[in-house]
Order: structure tokens, then C-alpha cells, then sequence
């Protein structure tokens, strides 16, 4: 699991069967200081509750899928907590 | 599995349920000289591995969801072992603190 910021929304009208509900928000994954790495990617929200500027953590490949009620649907990222800290060593970031 | 070493630890209040009541790990990957390569991940702690610590990290699906016993959790990454002592090309590269 990577941590990621929500960015954005995306809204699609049209999806593939399984999909319907499934809410997707594009992400920036974060290197582990908070700081953007790699190309935003864009993740369905399985908590539900993730919206844009939060921390998330996001689950890739296979496992994002298990994350959401229909388990065998295409989707390869998935948001499966909010992030209230990250803790390191020697002191604690929001 | 990837070698790791336990940086520090997310706090989340509202999470897929499966990540309930389990301790959430970040881990700098290290390379063959035992030195962090740059990368990191965020695994599930199953055996109770703290800050500081070199980890064993399985990074895949179908191994995670054995781990914590749910055939259906969204997770990949897990903290499996705790390194004691790695030795790459007869020389040790890590030994525990």
C-alpha cells in the first residue's frame, strides 16, 4: 500500500457492469515524506468517505478490487483508509 | 518477499473494515546492501515488528490474505519476519540493533 492525496473527482455516466456506485477520485501517490511521486492514478473509493486534499493510503493491482462490494470487477487501485498520521521515527506528521 | 526496515506507522480512523485493530506499518525497502533503495510501503503488521526494526515484507495478494486468515481482504503488503542478520555474497549487510 502507498499513500496517496486526493486530487480530484471523476465523474463517468457509463461503466462497466459491477461498477455502478462505485465512487472514483483521482489520486497523487506520495513518497512517505508527503510529497508527490509518480503520475496520479485514479482509484475507487472503498471507505466511502475520502474526499479532495486527504491523505489516503490506496491499494494497487488485484487487491483493489477485493476492496469493494463486487469483488471481480476492473479495477486496479482502490483508496482502504484515510490517514489521520503518519507516525515516524522521531516525531509524528499530520 | 522484499527486505524492509519499520520507519513509522499510519493512524486511521475510518478504513476498510478488514484494516480494523491492525497495526499499519511504513517501511523503507532496502537493497542488496541493506540501505534503503527510495521505495516504501505501507504492510500489515503480523508479528509484531516495531520502529527501527529490518522486516521480511510479502508484497502479494493471494500470501496476505493467508496470512490474516481473510480470503477476501484488500491487502498486499504484510510484514512477515523479523530480519535478524542478512549476508549477501558472504558478507552481513544487516544485523538487528
Amino acid at each position: 500500500m502507498q499513500l496517496a492525496r486526493v486530487t480530484g473527482t471523476v465523474v463517468a455516466s457509463v461503466k462497466a457492469d459491477g461498477l455502478e456506485g462505485v465512487k472514483f477520485l483521482i489520486v497523487q501517490p506520495l513518497d512517505r515524506h508527503g510529497q508527490p511521486e509518480g503520475s496520479p492514478v485514479v482509484a475507487a473509493d472503498a471507505v466511502h468517505m475520502a474526499g479532495p486534499g486527504e491523505v489516503v493510503y490506496i491499494v494497487g493491482a488485484r487487491e483493489a478490487a477485493q476492496a469493494l462490494p463486487e469483488t471481480f470487477v476492473p479495477v486496479d487501485h482502490a483508496i482502504v483508509g484515510i490517514v489521520d498520521a503518519v507516525e515516524e521515527l522521531g516525531g509524528a506528521r499530520g | 518477499m522484499k527486505v524492509g526496515r519499520v520507519v513509522g506507522t499510519v493512524v486511521s480512523t475510518i478504513s476498510a473494515p478488514v484494516f480494523e485493530g491492525r497495526k499499519l506499518l511504513v517501511c523503507d525497502l532496502l537493497d542488496a546492501a541493506g540501505k534503503p533503495d527510495g521505495s516504501y510501503l505501507i504492510a500489515v503488521d503480523a508479528v509484531g515488528a516495531g520502529a527501527g526494526e529490518a522486516v521480511l515484507i510479502v508484497d502479494e495478494g493471494n500470501s496476505a490474505r493467508q496470512v490474516v486468515g481473510l480470503t477476501t481482504a484488500p491487502i498486499r503488503a504484510v510484514v512477515v519476519g523479523i530480519v535478524d542478520e542478512l549476508t549477501v555474497d558472504g558478507e552481513p549487510v544487516l544485523t538487528q540493533a
